[in-house]
This record gives C-alpha cells, sequence and structure tokens, in this order.
C-alpha cells in the first residue's frame, strides 16, 4: 500500500480555466487528476445534444485536453477520474481512444461507468413501487413525466474503485458525485471498506474541498481577496491523502493563490444544507467533526472526520421542460440614470400589458444599484450615479410571450426616456426553461455497469 | 459598541435549489461568540427581508468557528427557472457582511 497518494483537482466545473488541468499533470507530482465538469443543468444540455447526434452528449473539451495531458499522464503513471462522460460516457472514452491512437498510445485502458441513466425506465420504476415524488414538495412525478428531459442517479465512489481494480488508466463517468471522484482513489489504494465510514467520510470532505476547483485555493475568497498573489496563475487544489484519513491541502509550488485555513474553510461550507448530515451514495460525513489546521506554506490539514452509514438510497436528479425564459437589458447615462431607467421599465411593463400578453413572471433588477443585494442596496444619489444597467426578464409557458417581449427592447430607445445605449446582439430570443426534480430511489433498483474499453 | 459583521467574519454562498446557503466564518474565536450570540436565524431572516421569503434555518460548526443559514425560497425558483441576475444567490454572502451588529 502507498503511504501516500495526492490526488489533484483539474476543473471545478465545465468551462474552468482550460489550462489547469494540463498544469495539475506537469507542474509536479501528482498521482491522480480528478475533473468535475457536471452542474445539475449540465445533464440536460448534454441529453439535448445527444437527441440531435447520438455521438453526442459529453464533454467534449475532454478529448482535446487529453491530446495534450496524454503522453505525460503516461510516462507519470497518473490515473484520470471525471464525470465529464456526461449522458454518453462511452462515447466520450471512444474519442479518447481515437486520441491516443493518433498519439501511438495503444495500451491504454479506459474504464466507463453506466446505468446512472434511467431516464426511460421511470415507468417500469414507478411500476415497482417507488414514487420517486419530489424531495422538496411531495408532488409526484406522474406530473412532469411526459415533459422530462434527463433522469440520473447519482452514483457515488465505489463503481470507480471497481474500474481501478481493473486497471484502468482513466475513469469515465456519467452521473457521479462530485465528490466520489477524489473519494475513489483513497478506497482503491488504502483498501478502505465500504463501512469504513469515517474514513469514507475523510475522502468525502477532500471531495468536497477539491470539487470546485480553486474556489478552496483563493479563488472567490470573501476574505482578504486583495492578498491572494499572483491569480492570473492560480494553481488548482490538491489534495494529498494519508491511508488514515488525514488529508492534507496544497497547491503545487510556484502557482498563484493561497490554501489557507480560510480559504478551506470558505469552501467548507459551500453548499452545504446540515453540515451533520452531508449525505452521499457512500456514506453522510459530520461536517461538524471537521478539524483544520493550517499548517503554512499553503498547506491545510483536515482531520478527525467522523461519519455515518449511506441511507440505502441513491439521489435522483432529473430536468424538465417548463416554458419559456427571455432577459434583455439597456444602459441610461447621467444624469438621472437610475430615474430614467425605472421610466423607461414603467413603459415597457404598460406596453406588454396593453399587447395582452400572459407571464408568469416579469422581474425588473438596476445593474449598478440592486441587482445583487435587492432592498439591502445603499440608497443612491442621483447626481452621484454615472450609469445604470437596465435589466428586465420574463418567464412564461406561452412561447409566442417570451418572443413578443424580445421585440419591445430596442424600441425603447427611440420612443423612451434619453441618454440610453447598449442594445446590441439583437433581439433576445426564448430559451427553454429547465426545471429540477430531485427524488430518492432505493440502491436496489440501480444497478452500477462498469466496462473496459 | 457596535460591529459590521463585515469587519469580524468572512464567508461563502451559493445555491441549493430555491433555497440559499451562506456560510459565515469568524475570523478568530472572539468573533466567533459574537456571531453565536447575534447572528440567530431570526436577525438574519430580518436582514433578508423581501428577499428570503421562506424560513431561515441556523447551523453550528464550531471547529472551524462557522454558522451556517440555509435560507429558503429565496432564489426565484431556482436553477435555470429564476430571472434573477445573481440566480444562485453568489453575492448574498456579502450581503449578509452588511449586517451591523449592536452591543457586541
Amino acid at each position: 500500500m502507498k503511504d501516500k497518494i495526492r490526488i489533484a483537482s483539474g476543473q471545478g466545473f465545465w468551462g474552468d480555466l482550460i489550462d489547469a488541468p494540463y498544469h495539475q499533470v506537469t507542474k509536479g507530482e501528482i498521482d491522480y487528476l480528478v475533473m468535475d465538469y457536471l452542474a445539475e443543468v449540465t445533464m440536460s444540455i448534454l441529453q439535448k445534444q445527444k437527441n440531435k447526434n447520438p455521438d453526442f452528449g459529453y464533454a467534449r473539451d475532454i478529448p482535446d485536453l487529453m491530446k495534450r495531458i496524454l503522453p505525460a499522464i503516461k510516462e507519470k503513471k497518473i490515473k484520470v477520474v471525471t464525470n465529464g462522460g456526461g449522458v454518453n460516457p462511452v462515447a466520450c472514452a471512444e474519442a479518447v481512444i481515437n486520441v491516443a491512437k493518433e498519439l501511438k498510445i495503444n495500451d491504454l485502458k479506459i474504464g466507463v461507468i453506466l446505468g446512472d441513466d434511467i431516464s426511460k425506465r421511470i415507468d417500469e420504476i414507478i411500476a415497482s413501487g417507488s414514487e420517486l415524488n419530489n424531495m422538496d414538495t411531495g408532488e409526484s412525478i406522474k406530473n412532469v413525466k411526459d415533459k422530462l428531459l434527463s433522469a440520473n442517479v447519482y452514483f457515488g465512489a465505489f463503481p470507480i474503485v471497481e474500474a481501478l481494480k481493473r486497471d484502468a488508466d482513466i475513469v469515465i463517468t456519467g452521473r457521479t458525485t462530485d465528490t466520489g471522484l477524489t473519494l475513489a482513489p483513497m478506497i482503491y489504494e488504502f483498501g478502505w471498506k465500504p463501512d469504513d465510514y469515517n474514513l469514507l467520510s475523510a475522502g468525502t470532505v477532500a471531495g468536497h474541498i477539491l470539487e470546485c476547483g480553486a474556489q478552496s485555493s483563493g479563488g472567490n475568497f470573501l476574505g482578504d481577496w486583495e492578498s491572494i498573489p499572483n491569480m492570473a496563475e492560480i494553481g488548482f487544489p490538491i489534495a494529498e491523502a494519508y491511508p488514515n484519513g488525514e488529508v492534507v491541502i496544497t497547491k503545487h509550488k510556484n502557482t498563484g493563490g493561497r490554501v489557507s485555513f480560510e480559504t478551506v474553510a470558505e469552501q467548507l461550507v459551500y453548499e452545504i444544507g446540515d453540515p451533520v448530515q452531508y449525505i452521499t451514495p457512500d456514506c453522510v460525513a459530520d461536517f461538524t467533526s471537521i478539524k483544520l489546521e493550517d499548517l503554512g506554506n499553503d498547506r491545510v490539514k483536515v482531520y478527525d472526520v467522523k461519519g455515518k452509514p449511506e441511507t440505502g438510497f441513491y439521489k435522483v436528479s432529473c430536468s424538465y421542460a417548463d416554458g419559456y425564459s427571455a432577459s434583455a437589458s439597456l444602459t441610461y447615462s447621467w444624469p438621472q440614470a437610475l430615474t430614467k431607467a425605472k421610466a423607461a421599465d414603467k413603459i415597457l411593463r404598460r406596453r406588454l400589458e396593453l399587447l395582452n400578453l400572459k407571464f408568469d413572471e416579469i422581474r425588473t433588477e438596476f445593474i449598478g444599484y440592486n441587482a445583487c443585494h435587492g432592498p439591502l442596496s445603499t440608497k443612491l444619489d442621483e447626481d452621484l450615479i454615472n450609469e445604470i444597467m437596465l435589466r428586465v426578464a420574463v418567464r412564461s409557458h406561452d412561447y409566442n410571450s417570451v418572443e413578443r417581449f424580445g421585440k419591445e427592447i430596442a424600441p425603447l430607445i427611440l420612443t423612451g426616456p434619453p441618454s440610453v445605449t447598449g442594445f446590441a446582439g439583437g433581439r433576445p430570443k426564448p430559451s427553454e426553461v429547465v426545471a429540477y426534480w430531485p427524488a430518492l430511489i432505493p440502491k436496489k433498483l440501480v444497478k452500477p455497469e462498469i466496462r473496459i474499453l | 459598541m457596535n460591529v459590521l459583521l463585515k469587519d469580524i467574519a468572512h464567508g461563502r454562498s451559493g445555491d441549493k435549489g430555491d433555497a440559499a446557503n451562506i456560510g459565515i466564518i469568524a475570523y478568530d474565536d472572539k468573533g466567533f461568540e459574537i456571531i453565536m450570540k447575534h447572528l440567530t436565524a431570526e436577525r438574519v431572516k430580518k436582514h433578508f427581508e423581501g428577499i428570503c421569503l421562506g424560513k431561515v434555518e441556523r447551523f453550528e460548526l464550531p471547529n472551524i468557528r462557522a454558522l451556517n443559514f440555509l435560507l429558503h425560497n429565496t432564489l426565484g425558483g431556482g436553477g435555470t427557472v429564476s430571472l434573477k441576475h445573481d440566480a444562485q444567490g453568489k453575492t448574498l454572502a456579502a450581503a449578509l457582511l452588511r449586517m451591523e451588529i449592536e452591543d457586541a
């Protein structure tokens, strides 16, 4: 057994710094590169792409990235774990294999995790007694069944562990928890068991710290952010994991950013609910047990993590089409910028009313004044405001109303308050609103499938 | 003595469906005492009047000197349903740091 492994975060979301994984494999020693590509909205986007072309439906940045890093990861024996397979992990793996062949690498083993997509099994699952009721509202899924765009189960670390045991160099999954990507290498390397709940929780906490990329190494840091060095070349976080569950969060030397008690603590509280019950398919981690020790030199020890058994359920994330929305903006300058923007909003709303359009919601925000903090915003002295951006957004189940809204923005320039600019890029088009349906499913109804390509 | 929350704590916020989560971390033990005592769920609910339309839950993480708040019914439906410019509540941690605590 290794006495420690270094697991590096390469992406915090699909669209994160493209060069981050390359720097993680080239700027220092690591054993694993883990990359999270899937936000909730991503699955429905990928499903739409796959519907148009059966070869699509995965994070298409991956083949290009692999072209850059494959030689280095083969040479240094770095393993890669990613959920960028989206709704088509096999196509993603095949694309990577093609890239490897171009590079004359012919002995690459790719593990693929399937079985998370239950979109075609909804009726069968309901028939077997699992209601898939909305976790938040209790509503029955029958109300949205015909509008579903995607339905995926969140698998945890163990299917990835299985692929690693079968000698995969790269593991590509569909919907897997962000934390499972980081936990899996620890289970595999240190021989942790499915009922080592404290250890599994320790790895889960490390996964939570890594899952948003540089958000734990100085990015988006609300403390003394101006003191963070060299954010232009920010280093992404690395979890140095030990068999006893202790983890040191760090980053490569000669990179920007900072790993400190404060930067790690901010990520620990990010998007959590009840900290005593951080629920994953692998365990229920107790975030109140976590201890942090700042060791200096961009090293923070995370230890004493406690946890409890998993719940027996997988979380399911379904998405469904729920109408249309559009937003538009115009910029008004001094003098009276805010007064003008407010007047324009009133004129626009009156016109929408006279046209008898149907909206579920119309929302107006004044960027430069209250778009972020609403009623908490400091009152402004109009003489001191240089400009205000009026932003209006609408949502409706009636496509035509949203489309017509888009045609009512530009006319405000010649038929409303003066000194207005900033309308570019044409009429805003209606975009489909994707709503979420979180549910639970007993684990016995879903079985992960592991394939080695 | 009045204290601006921003001077004794930092934090981060994000979305959990239509709820926003705001984690607030005190810079030191004295600061944590102050937020434990004054930063109640009721106080946070009142601070976000007109923004948070549901209940506020408070959770404590004393090991890292932090409090976590869940603000239900806050993000205009959440996800891509929300029409808000800040649909994910990314700036709400900063909004909470505006709070002034009297007689801290």
